[in-house]
């Protein structure tokens, strides 16, 4: 039982935090282009020739 | 240049299509000065600019055109604002919400199932309920206020069971939790809501997904013109701004962003998308124009009379407005599904509660095996059959270059079993083609391509398109010059040579170019309308598949009988609107009508047809009005499209099938206590698994 008081609280705050996480990147727009996510990984970067 | 000075604009540009396509873009256009940054979204094909505030619209769009993409502004720059994404992002959000709290009851209830007892069960009932009641009162929001709105209609729908069951569950559960009882419902009320979030939010990513993809298709969205102004300077304004008495310089290729009066200049307007007549009309000063009309030849200035509403399109867009009701009328099959689903689960659990009560089992017992009735029979797996199945079929319609608006739409295209299609734009490209090209000689093709590639009009653009497809090498020219209205002319070695307007007009009303050397003519090169490539083989398709097929044209008899005589269809010819309108109507009376078509002409019959498609081509009245759109230049799609929907409404009766077979075996062992907690959840996630796996089986079905 004592051993419970810890486990609960600990699995339900990395729940919460799972769930904050989502919201957040759900608010960052992470979701927004999910399909040129995908594809940016192919693009490369430019090189710096601007002073 | 302080950030303070940049304002931000969103363009469509429906040419992305792979990583490099925005490397380029995104690369490409902060080389131009006046650009800062710039962010491509692939999945709505958009791309978001931040640019100093004194760049002009044109200068823009040209930077655009000089990476080789066709950018369209969008509107206003703030799309994020509009209500349907945001009602997306609302329930994703309460799908989240319902998922975490899931999977932490169902954690506290798995040790309930496996024995825990006594001061520990009742420990780990309060955690539920604590977890799921504000879960319950968020994320169930979307059911309680659907419901309330039916109810208050005196009317009964999907969402009344669902919220009695899920209240009634969670109340129950709550009165069992406080006196200590053995069994509460909350993973079971919790799971509901988190199935049938998931079949809400796949419903809304699709109708999302679509109006992504339309977006970025309406092109004549925040358009403007060159106004001319009182110092005779010409400055960009959009077409909202416009007011009559402005005078627009509309060049070749452009088109028309108000109706008004000609006032210097002549050419020749291309009206296929106003009126489906597809020999373009000859103007002079005086000669009244309309906005969404084509500029082909030369440059005109044209004098604004209407705007906006008062335009000639308003006229249209009324009798599109009476024509949609008809459609909003129509209910989709899980709503005619729940009228009969509803009452029969109602009835069902206030059997099952009297019944025990007669029996003498006592209110609590009594009511308990009510709850757990309701609970097996609440329309889970059916809310995710109908959304599950019609979200893989748009998403293969989509790779297939479809566009689906949203499930109704898939709906009625499976009933439909007659179609009426428009001709010019439709059945045909609805754009100059080149007639006979392989006839020239190998110089003046190559000569020909030099030239043309050096235009923007419309007919050098057809010219260049047809030449580029039969592989024709360039001329080495030099010296191009560009006079608007009449041609093209270059250097050739020490010879001159034009392409451009006939110098006496041509028999008929044919477009037409010609090529001279040193003043010579060479060659008189042809332009027709012609039919879609793959026209016959979709027109026989249909009709194999069991539908009608016939043409409402607006277009002159003439026009319109080598068509007909080609694909082997009855036609109706110069059609007004309202005719066309008026036979959709006589039709729909005893047919479930299909109607394709592209123009403002076809808007209103596009409106009131059982279900409606249009070409990527089509203007946007026409894409907006319709219920589907194919990409493109063939007619296959369309078959398609009719395939998949009657495939997908197939599956939708099999998870039907399945979900009334699952309650069949279910329901008597609820009636009779059987079922727990456990047994519920068990047999809720599991159909809901059988059913989600059946509509997977769509992926792939249209190779």
């Amino acid at each position: 039982m004592n051993g419970l008081a810890v486990l609960i609280p600990i699995a339900l705050g990395l729940g919460l935090l799972g769930l904050a996480a989502f919201f957040w990147s759900l608010r960052r727009g992470q979701f927004d282009d999910l399909d040129g996510a995908a594809l940016r990984i192919f693009v490369e970067d430019e090189e710096e020739t601007a002073p | 240049m302080t950030a303070a000075a940049l304002i931000e604009r969103d363009f469509a540009v429906p040419d992305i299509r792979c990583a490099g396509c925005i490397a380029k873009l995104e690369q490409g256009l902060v080389r131009d000065r006046r650009i800062a940054s710039a962010r491509v979204n692939f999945t709505e094909k958009r791309v978001h600019l931040a640019c100093v505030s004194d760049a002009e619209m044109p200068d823009l769009i040209g930077a655009f055109t000089t990476l080789g993409f066709e950018a369209h502004p969008i509107g206003d720059a703030l799309g994020d604002a509009d209500p349907a994404a945001a009602g997306s992002r609302e329930l994703l959000r309460a799908v989240a919400v319902a998922g975490f709290a899931m999977m932490n009851i169902m954690l506290l209830s798995v040790s309930v199932w496996s024995g825990a007892s006594g001061a520990t069960r009742d420990l780990f009932h309060w955690l539920s309920a604590m977890i799921a009641l504000p879960t319950i009162a968020y994320a169930g929001r979307p059911f309680f206020r659907s419901a309330w709105r039916a109810l208050r209609h005196r009317q009964t729908n999907m969402d009344v069971p669902i919220s009695i069951g899920v209240l009634l569950a969670s109340a129950l559960s709550l009165y069992e939790t406080a006196t200590h009882g053995p069994h509460a419902y909350f993973d079971g009320a919790v799971m509901l809501l988190f199935f049938l979030l998931c079949g809400r939010w796949l419903d809304s990513v699709m109708r999302d997904r679509a109006r992504g993809g339309i977006t970025a298709l309406l092109r004549n969205m925040g358009t403007g013109a060159m106004v001319l102004g009182a110092n005779g300077k010409t400055r960009w304004i959009d077409a909202t701004a416009l007011e009559p008495g402005m005078v627009m310089l509309v060049a070749a290729g452009e088109r028309l962003a108000a109706d008004g009066a000609v006032v210097r200049g002549s050419s020749r307007l291309d009206l296929s998308l106003l009126t489906g007549e597809s020999a373009p009309q000859l103007v002079h000063p005086d000669a009244r124009v309309h906005a969404g009309t084509l500029n082909l030849d030369a440059p005109v200035e044209v004098k604004v009379s209407a705007v906006g509403a008062d335009t000639a399109l308003a006229d249209i867009a009324r009798l599109m407005g009476e024509a949609a009701q008809g459609k909003s009328r129509y209910v989709r099959i899980a709503d005619r599904a729940a009228r009969l689903y509803a009452p029969a689960v109602h009835a069902l659990a206030l059997l099952a509660f009297v019944g025990w009560m007669v029996v003498g089992a006592g209110w609590h017992h009594s009511l308990l095996i009510a709850v757990a009735v309701l609970i097996i029979t609440c329309p889970c797996a059916l809310g995710l059959a109908v959304p599950a199945a019609q979200i893989v079929a748009a998403g293969e319609l989509m790779r297939a270059g479809v566009l689906v608006k949203d499930g109704s739409a898939l709906e009625r295209l499976a009933e439909v079993d007659q179609a009426m299609i428009d001709k010019t734009g439709t059945l045909t490209l609805g754009r100059p083609e080149v007639r006979d090209l392989e006839r020239l000689d190998a110089h003046v093709q190559s000569l020909a391509l030099a030239l043309a590639q050096a235009s923007r009009h419309p007919l050098s653009e057809a010219l260049t398109r047809g030449l580029q497809a039969l592989d024709v090498a360039r001329a080495d020219v030099h010296s191009i010059r560009e006079t608007p209205g009449f041609g093209v002319e270059a250097k050739w070695g020490d010879h001159v040579v034009t392409l451009g307007r006939p110098s006496d007009p041509i028999k008929g009303d044919a477009l037409a170019t010609q090529l001279s050397i040193d003043g010579a003519l060479v060659a008189t090169i042809r332009f027709a309308d012609r039919l879609r490539p793959d026209a016959r083989a979709a027109i026989d398709a249909l009709r194999s598949d069991g539908i009608d097929v016939s043409i409402l044209s607006g277009d002159r008899a003439a026009a319109v009988a080598p068509v007909a005589r080609e694909l082997a269809m009855t036609a109706q010819t110069g059609m007004s609107p309202q005719d066309k309108l008026a036979a959709l109507a006589r039709q729909s009376v005893t047919h479930k009508v299909l109607m394709i078509g592209d123009g403002l002409n076809d808007g209103p019959a596009l409106a009131a047809g059982h279900a409606s498609m249009a070409p990527g081509s089509a203007s946007d009245v026409g894409k907006n009005a319709s219920d589907c759109i194919f990409l493109g230049d063939r007619l296959m799609p369309i078959v398609a499209t009719l395939r998949m929907a009657r495939r997908t409404q197939a599956i939708v009766r099999q998870n039907f099938a399945l979900a009334i077979g699952y309650n069949v075996v279910a329901v008597p062992l609820a009636f009779l206590g059987y079922v727990t907690p456990l047994v519920a959840a068990l047999a809720m996630s599991g159909s809901s698994l059988l059913v989600v796996g059946n509509a997977m089986r769509l992926k792939r079905a249209i190779r």
